[in-house]
């Protein structure tokens, strides 16, 4: 590396692919375009998708307001969730505390909705100004008899992967009290920690596992309920799918209730086909195990006829890859392989040591490895290995199209479900479609 | 998702559902972002920097870079100068821009960081500039963030030297680069040598060129700014939004100014005219004439169609008052103008429209809220809304034509390319409005009622 617009407090997090000891989980540099969101973002899109809580952010409203129907995850019940609810702090919120007016929204939100869940978010100058949030929350739940699960997240408090923490945290608060309703021996079935329904991604899951006969407790957290959540003691295994924000979640289930967990990805043809046949394993028993294998032999054959017909447009095209969690990083780079294609650039906002250590494995020494990138580091490195496309999320994606780089939002705004077999099918055609757009005929000047 | 909300108003006190603002950080980096290789800087954690530039990038399809002092939990028990002092050094090293405008953040301004004193200290590089303003989110909107980052500009940067430069400094206030662009035309009509200031087109709406440009061609330079204090005078463009800025430059420098309505609609439009006119005594030029003729010609055309027809408008408050102007002038009835910014200055100001127009039973709203806008159109019916995306899901439950216009717009493409400010910007609100009445129209006639000629 060592080029001079490389700041010298990043170049540890840049390796060569196969280089190890890539340094990582460290808060931004000060004056980094960082690409990074912060610990109350991290905690939110999590939980977000629970459909039927009032998520409240007390706090002033920039973070209600830019969080508000922040991912595409979708509901078969409630639309709750896609609303968005704040104390909207003002000046003398902040002179005289806040727990007063956070109080008087909860008890609005109490009597009139009668709801069973409510979230409470503190941002960033709650701790400032000293709310006691835990006890108005406590003394909320007691009042009005309805689940309030604080969710402290000052935004300054950590890095967004402190948010997934914190809201795995969350979680558990609510599911521990269900702790005994079911003994080890009559748990069965699988929760699915990690999707969050985007473009409906959960429905797909579920249905695979339906297909082989592996019942779904609960799923965190997309399409999810109060309901359905605190069902999950009840089964037999965690299916971590988005290791970076659930494993957290899984650890503690493990530890508290005696609940194993393994880490999955349904992305791609290969990953999802190890991810089920684990599962079946895991989980079931020989019918389940059979049932499988069948599934996903004649998935991965409908898959090659698929694949083979756009191989010859995607076949030696280069390939960014700049995500949220390394795992998903991971299945990333296994599918493009399976395309013909070959990862040039890697990063990733919330990659563990762990991680990196399979992409510096995965990636030819070709490659480049970054953690927690900025637009300037992206855009140097796919220049310099002449990418075609680039997969990330909603900011990097008109930084690529001004490169004229083409794109596929693997994030909060996709356009179709990525998931699972279906997911092979959209994404393929989506990395074709803007790989191969006629736009691209139209660059440069007039003719 | 919005079967849940009750017809039946209740007093709220505390909760904020829906909101139709969001906070001064991102108005302030939007104003920076208008100023030409300048880098916005948010002086707090870095998802407030992470938030804004998504919102932007959102809204215009377009990059929008901004750095941030990444607070951790030592900078705000001991105060962010460290990080400030870090991030200039590193902004300079690896950006390279010419100016960072640094806005504070509720965080740092809670904590009470001294930004003056912090820029004081640190070491610029020669020939580079840093500038601040306070945006506690906490106080006001976006909108407020936006005029306090104009004012910081002015006052760090405005100079005097004695000698009038013969120009006019020109404020846009909170609209699109397409907006600015009419502005300029109109301004280039006229003659006029002017400074627009701040002005997002040519950076948010930069052409794709194949090469990613982080400072594109466009904005206001920084020579422009310093000249603003040997201006003329000032047209101040929104009277909820420019007032601010427009009065620092007199206060500083003694540039009179004009305080006009965003010029949207006609009669909003012929302001800034005579304004123009008198401040460059001249004519209004033939070619700006044309086009008012061609928007009242199709506003006479069609005035029947969308005569008495009720119409809710929400947003930022000199968007919704100017097109409260239009719709008026189109013979509709604004039955409810709202804002999430608060001043009771809108609701006069929207008011004095009502009463101009002599139209009753119509609402002015400020600091309100979209779950409040949806509870009123329950209680009483409009036939059309017009605002920003987050007005989508309303129209969508109650089944309402709905027309985009304002910021943020999430959901159509194109539109910050085009303006709704000037004739031509009213001739494109006219169209759309009248279309989506129209599509309505059809789309609800039965086979035999369809119309080939309306």
């Amino acid at each position: 590396m060592g080029a001079a617009e490389i700041l010298d407090e990043r170049k540890a997090s840049i390796k060569a692919g196969g280089e190890a000891g890539i340094k990582c989980g460290s808060a931004s540099v000060s004056g980094a375009v960082s690409q990074r969101a912060c610990v109350y973002c991290g905690a939110r899109v999590v939980l977000n998708p629970i459909t039927d809580a009032f998520h409240i952010v007390h706090g002033p409203i920039g973070c209600a307001s830019y969080t508000w129907d922040i991912r595409g995850s979708l509901t078969s019940g409630s639309g709750l969730y896609r609303h968005s609810f704040s104390t909207d702090l003002r000046e003398e919120d902040i002179v005289f505390g806040g727990a007063g007016k956070l109080a008087r929204a909860l008890r609005e939100v109490a009597e009139k909705k009668r709801p069973k869940l409510i979230f409470v978010y503190s941002t960033c100058i709650v701790g400032v100004i000293g709310d006691d949030v835990e006890a108005v929350c406590r003394e909320a739940e007691k009042r009005h008899r309805v689940r309030v699960v604080p969710v402290q997240s000052a935004g300054f408090s950590g890095t967004k992967s402190h948010g997934y923490r914190l809201a795995c945290e969350a979680l558990m608060r609510l599911i521990r009290p269900r702790q005994g309703t079911a003994g080890k021996e009559e748990r069965a079935g699988v929760n699915i920690l990690g999707d969050f329904n985007l473009a409906g991604e959960m429905w797909i899951i579920r249905n695979y596992l339906r297909e082989i006969g592996i019942p779904v407790q609960a799923a965190f957290t997309g399409d999810s309920s109060h309901d359905s959540l605190i069902r999950a003691p009840r089964a037999a295994l965690n299916l971590v799918q988005c290791a970076g924000s659930m494993t957290h979640l899984a650890k503690m289930m493990e530890a508290e209730m005696g609940i194993p967990y393994m880490k999955v990805s349904f992305f791609g043809v290969e990953d999802t086909t190890t991810a089920l046949r684990r599962t079946a394993e895991a989980a079931g028993t020989e019918r389940n195990i059979a049932l499988a294998k069948a599934f996903t032999d004649r998935e991965t054959r409908r898959l090659c006829a698929f694949s083979e017909k756009y191989r010859p447009r995607l076949e030696g095209r280069k390939a960014a890859v700049y995500v949220g969690g390394g795992f998903k990083a991971i299945s990333l780079i296994r599918q493009f392989r399976a395309m013909g294609m070959e990862t040039m650039v890697v990063g990733t906002q919330t990659g563990q040591p762990e991680d990196y250590e399979i992409i510096g494995g995965l990636v030819g020494p070709g490659a480049v490895v970054l953690d927690d990138a900025n637009p300037a580091e992206l855009e140097r490195f796919m220049r310099e290995k002449g990418v075609d496309i680039l997969v990330g999320g909603v900011k990097e994606r008109p930084l690529a199209y001004k490169l004229g780089i083409a794109f596929c939002d693997h994030n909060h705004e996709r356009k179709h479900a990525l998931a699972g077999y279906e997911g092979v099918v959209n994404f393929t055609r989506e990395v074709h479609l803007s790989m191969n757009s006629p736009v691209w005929e139209c660059l440069g000047r007039a003719r | 998702m919005l079967d849940l909300t009750p017809a039946k108003l209740a007093e709220r006190s505390a909760l904020r559902v829906n909101p139709c603002k969001t906070c001064q950080p991102v108005g302030a980096m939007y104003a920076a972002l208008g100023v030409h290789r300048c880098l916005p800087h948010s002086h707090g954690s870095q998802g407030c920097a992470s938030y804004h530039r998504t919102l932007l990038s959102r809204h215009f399809k377009e990059p929008a870079a901004a750095s941030t002092s990444s607070f951790t939990e030592g900078a705000s028990v001991f105060g962010g100068g460290a990080n400030l002092k870090a991030s200039v050094r590193n902004v300079f090293d690896i950006y390279n821009p010419d100016i960072i405008a640094v806005h504070t953040t509720c965080l740092s301004e809670t904590i009470g960081d001294d930004l003056k004193a912090f820029i004081q200290d640190i070491d610029i590089p020669e020939g580079k500039l840093v500038v601040h303003t306070n945006t506690p989110s906490y106080v006001g909107s976006h909108i407020n963030g936006f005029y306090n980052m104009m004012t910081g500009f002015i006052s760090y940067l405005a100079k005097s030297a004695g000698t009038p430069n013969g120009k006019l400094a020109v404020f846009p206030g909170f609209v699109n680069p397409g907006d600015m662009r009419e502005i300029k035309r109109i301004l280039k009509a006229f003659g006029a040598d002017f400074t627009l200031f701040p002005d997002t087109s040519g950076v948010l709406d930069a052409p794709m060129t194949g090469r990613y440009e982080m400072y594109p061609s466009g904005g206001t330079t920084l020579a422009e700014i310093a000249g603003l204090g040997d201006c003329t005078a000032t047209l101040a463009l929104g009277e909820l939004t420019s007032d601010e800025p427009a009065n620092a430059l007199k206060r500083k420098h003694g540039v009179p100014y004009r305080l006009l309505p965003l010029p949207i609609g006609v009669s909003f439009t012929d302001r800034l005219m005579i304004a123009l006119s008198k401040e460059k005594k001249v004519e209004v030029p033939t070619e700006l004439e044309e086009e008012r003729g061609q928007l009242v010609d199709v506003m006479l055309d069609a005035h029947f169609h969308y005569s008495g027809k009720k119409a809710a408008v929400f947003g930022d408050p000199d968007t919704v008052l100017g097109l409260a102007g239009l719709v008026l002038e189109m013979g509709m009835i604004p039955k409810y103008l709202l804002t999430g910014t608060s001043g009771s200055a809108f609701v006069k100001l929207a008011e004095n429209l009502f009463r101009r127009h002599e139209v009753k039973d119509c609402l002015a709203r400020e600091s309100a809220d979209l779950f409040e806008l949806h509870q009123l159109i329950k209680n009483g019916k409009v036939d059309i809304l017009i605002g920003t995306s987050y007005g989508k899901q309303i129209a969508k439950a109650e089944d309402i034509p709905f027309v985009r216009a304002g910021i943020p717009v999430l959901d159509r493409y194109g539109h910050s390319y085009f303006p709704i400010v000037g004739y031509r910007g009213g001739l494109r609100m006219l169209e759309r409005i009248s279309d989506a009445l129209l599509d309505r129209q059809d789309r609800d006639a039965a086979d035999e009622d369809l119309e080939l000629v309306m």
